[in-house]
């Protein structure tokens, strides 16, 4: 799987035109993320946050499928599983930690929505509800709204290989793929809509597959290979700035994790399954790549997950200290204008 | 002044919004090319182009999300349902997304939006070409929705409703589109969301109507004051959300009797907020019981004539329950 660095080979990064250093910035991402969402699963045992749904697993399809996105000028429709996604478009840790605190100040919803619903206008991340799926139809809207204007910007959606069967996903991959929209599906299979398995989800098996019926390309990769991930994001990006249309991504991932703090995965889960959901961890894969490719060192990996971890204790002290939401600003944005003239 | 239909004044509001600001476009089942099932995009498409005039796949769904995305990204968007009754494929997106995406963002993303839906029965629609589904919407903060029963108000209103910063449900009645023509000012006049017009004044009772009801209500207002001598005051809604609480009340509290019209069935209808408010803050003035006169509780207009014309409110409907009323 590695290429061997032959004199004559580029190693694989480097064929994909990532330096050195933009892959030890992938990796750093992804220990972030893990960081946060592990420290979110100690703050809900705590009783700090009331719930957490967790990304854990996830992060090096969405690190490495985010990357090629630009910041501040293509679009986010996250999901609830966005950390890493959302942190590679720009979203601090401090705002990861203070949605889920449901700070008054938080950027995704000032604690009016759960945690795990993510939002940011200053980073083009729409922010994110709880009924799965209708996100999809915001990021071909979003395209359809570049490709009305002639804009060089691209929509990015991420879902679960469940929320694929909603009917918004279907109208949403027909409709852009009939106007040849700039958009990128991600759909994000970890093999459990909460407790039910992907035989008993997904007809066929590969969501990817749909994709021909939708004039659009699917490829399927491997969410433990990073640099897959890159590729295929790289070139769908690349695929919607020349005005070819869509693509479907479908990243085989694992939820490392209960699919919440509310959930118990020990009630339908094999427990030699969840055993070996660390051989497929994003995290311990890419290391030994990078360890491989000879640009990651053992002390080098240690010093990066210290600054995560340290990274990670300053916001939520931070994000802990912000002010709680004010019950006497409740009723403001319902509408424009003040509560009282849209009654 | 022009004198034009309906149909043509909601045409010609969003030409105008159109040609005045790039960012409004239109979407929705045929109403490129063909200019819609009813002719209210007609010459759009060949004067904007078919991206601001976007056919859209056979999916409502897709037509209220999408337009919900193009919204965030700036632009202005008039979806077109092709008929009301077709909207729930997008009751998740207007419901779940669309009322919502300000209040959950805390004020960080609005979505000026427009869902223009064709609604109402009388035209042989049967169950499914005829429903008035307002209540549904009314009942969804954060929603707008927005009823004209004149072509200066279709007009005015459809450009009010395309400027507002938050979603706007656009209900046209369908039977009232060529059902007459009316002045319509030509100098661009906006008609404000969230006032209610009273087209006749009257001091024996109150009549509240929006959509074709208006038509009928004043029909009903001259029999009433020929034949009976009884003053209808007719106050046209026109924007059922926001209501203008202040014109209602001060009609009924003049008049003392309050007749609520409409023509969705009347279990939870739209009448039962209106007739609500009326008896909690004008009690005092009340003389005579609050009477609502709506569509009967069935789950749609049947379509034999003979049955459509049993379901439908008409002029002679609302005489009778008007006199009914003044008797107290």
């Amino acid at each position: 799987m590695l290429s061997e660095s032959k004199a004559d080979t580029k190693p694989r990064h480097r064929e994909l035109g990532l330096s050195d250093d933009d892959v030890i910035a992938m990796y750093r991402q992804m220990l972030l993320a893990r960081a946060v969402d592990e420290r979110m699963w100690l703050m809900q045992r705590a009783g700090k946050i009331a719930f957490i749904i967790s990304g854990q697993g996830h992060e090096g399809a969405q690190v490495g499928i985010t990357w090629p996105m630009r910041r501040g000028q293509d679009w986010m429709a996250p999901y609830y599983r966005s950390i890493a996604a959302t942190l590679t478009f720009g979203m601090s840790v401090e705002d990861i930690i203070t949605a889920h605190l449901a700070k008054g100040d938080d950027v995704s919803s000032g604690g009016r929505q759960m945690p795990g619903h993510y939002g940011g206008a200053p980073y083009n991340i729409v922010s994110v509800s709880s009924p799965v799926g209708t996100q999809v139809l915001h990021a071909a809207g979003l395209a359809m709204g570049a490709w009305v204007r002639g804009d060089d910007s691209v929509a990015i959606t991420y879902f679960g290989e469940g929320t694929a069967n909603q009917g918004e996903i279907h109208e949403a991959m027909n409709f852009a793929g009939v106007h040849k929209l700039p958009v990128i599906f991600v759909c994000e299979n970890n093999g459990y809509a909460i407790s039910v398995p992907l035989a008993q989800q997904v007809a066929g098996g590969s969501v990817a597959a749909r994709a021909n019926g939708y004039g659009m390309p699917g490829v399927t990769v491997d969410g433990g290979d990073v640099l897959a991930c890159y590729a295929a994001g790289r070139e769908a990006h690349a695929r919607a700035r020349r005005g070819e249309g869509p693509s479907l991504i479908e990243a085989n991932v694992v939820r490392m994790t209960s699919h919440s703090s509310d959930d118990d995965q020990r009630r339908y889960r094999d427990p030699d399954e969840v055993a070996a959901l660390k051989e497929r961890d994003p995290l311990i894969v890419f290391s030994r790549e990078l360890h491989a490719l000879g640009v990651l060192t053992d002390e080098a990996e240690e010093a990066l997950r210290t600054e995560a971890k340290a990274e990670v204790n300053e916001a939520a002290k931070r994000a802990e200290s912000r002010p709680e939401p004010d019950p006497s600003r409740a009723e403001l944005f319902v509408y424009a204008g003040s509560p009282a003239e849209a009654r | 002044m022009t004198e034009l239909n309906i149909l043509e004044s909601i045409r010609s509001a969003m030409d105008e919004e159109m040609d005045r600001d790039a960012s409004v476009m239109v979407l929705g089942e045929d109403v490129g090319k063909k200019g819609g099932v009813f002719g209210a995009t007609e010459g759009l498409w060949s004067k904007y182009g078919g991206k601001r005039v976007l056919d859209t796949p056979l999916s409502e769904g897709m037509i209220a999300g999408a337009a919900a995305g193009a919204a965030l990204y700036g632009l202005r968007p008039i979806a077109e349902m092709q008929f009301a009754d077709f909207v729930y494929p997008a009751f998740n997106q207007i419901v779940s997304e669309i009322s919502r995406m300000r209040y959950r963002s805390n004020g960080t993303f609005e979505l000026p939006m427009v869902i223009r839906m064709p609604y109402g029965g009388g035209v042989h629609g049967a169950l499914y070409h005829s429903q008035s589904n307002e209540s549904y919407f009314t009942s969804t903060v954060g929603l707008k929705v927005v009823a004209p029963g004149t072509p200066a108000d279709a007009k005015g209103l459809l450009k009010a409703a395309i400027r507002d910063p938050d979603p706007v449900l656009f209900f046209e009645h369908k039977k009232t589109y060529r059902l007459f023509k009316a002045e319509v000012p030509d100098d661009g006049t906006v008609v404000p969301i969230g006032l209610a017009d009273v087209p006749r004044r009257g001091k024996d009772l109150s009549i509240f109507c929006y959509g074709l009801m208006r038509t009928y209500a004043l029909e009903a207002a001259e029999t009433l004051a020929r034949e009976d001598g009884i003053e209808a005051e007719v106050i046209d809604l026109r924007s059922l959300r926001p209501l203008d609480r202040g014109t209602i009340l001060a009609s009924v509290k003049k008049t003392g009797k309050a007749l609520v019209v409409h023509e969705a069935n009347r279990f939870g209808g739209f009448g039962a907020e209106v007739a609500a408010m009326i008896a909690e803050e004008a009690f005092e003035s009340l003389d005579g019981p609050v009477t609502r006169l709506a569509g009967p509780d069935v789950p749609g207009v049947p379509y034999h004539h003979a049955l459509e014309d049993w379901f439908m409110l008409n002029p002679t409907k609302i005489v009778d329950a008007a006199r009914k009323l003044a008797a107290y």
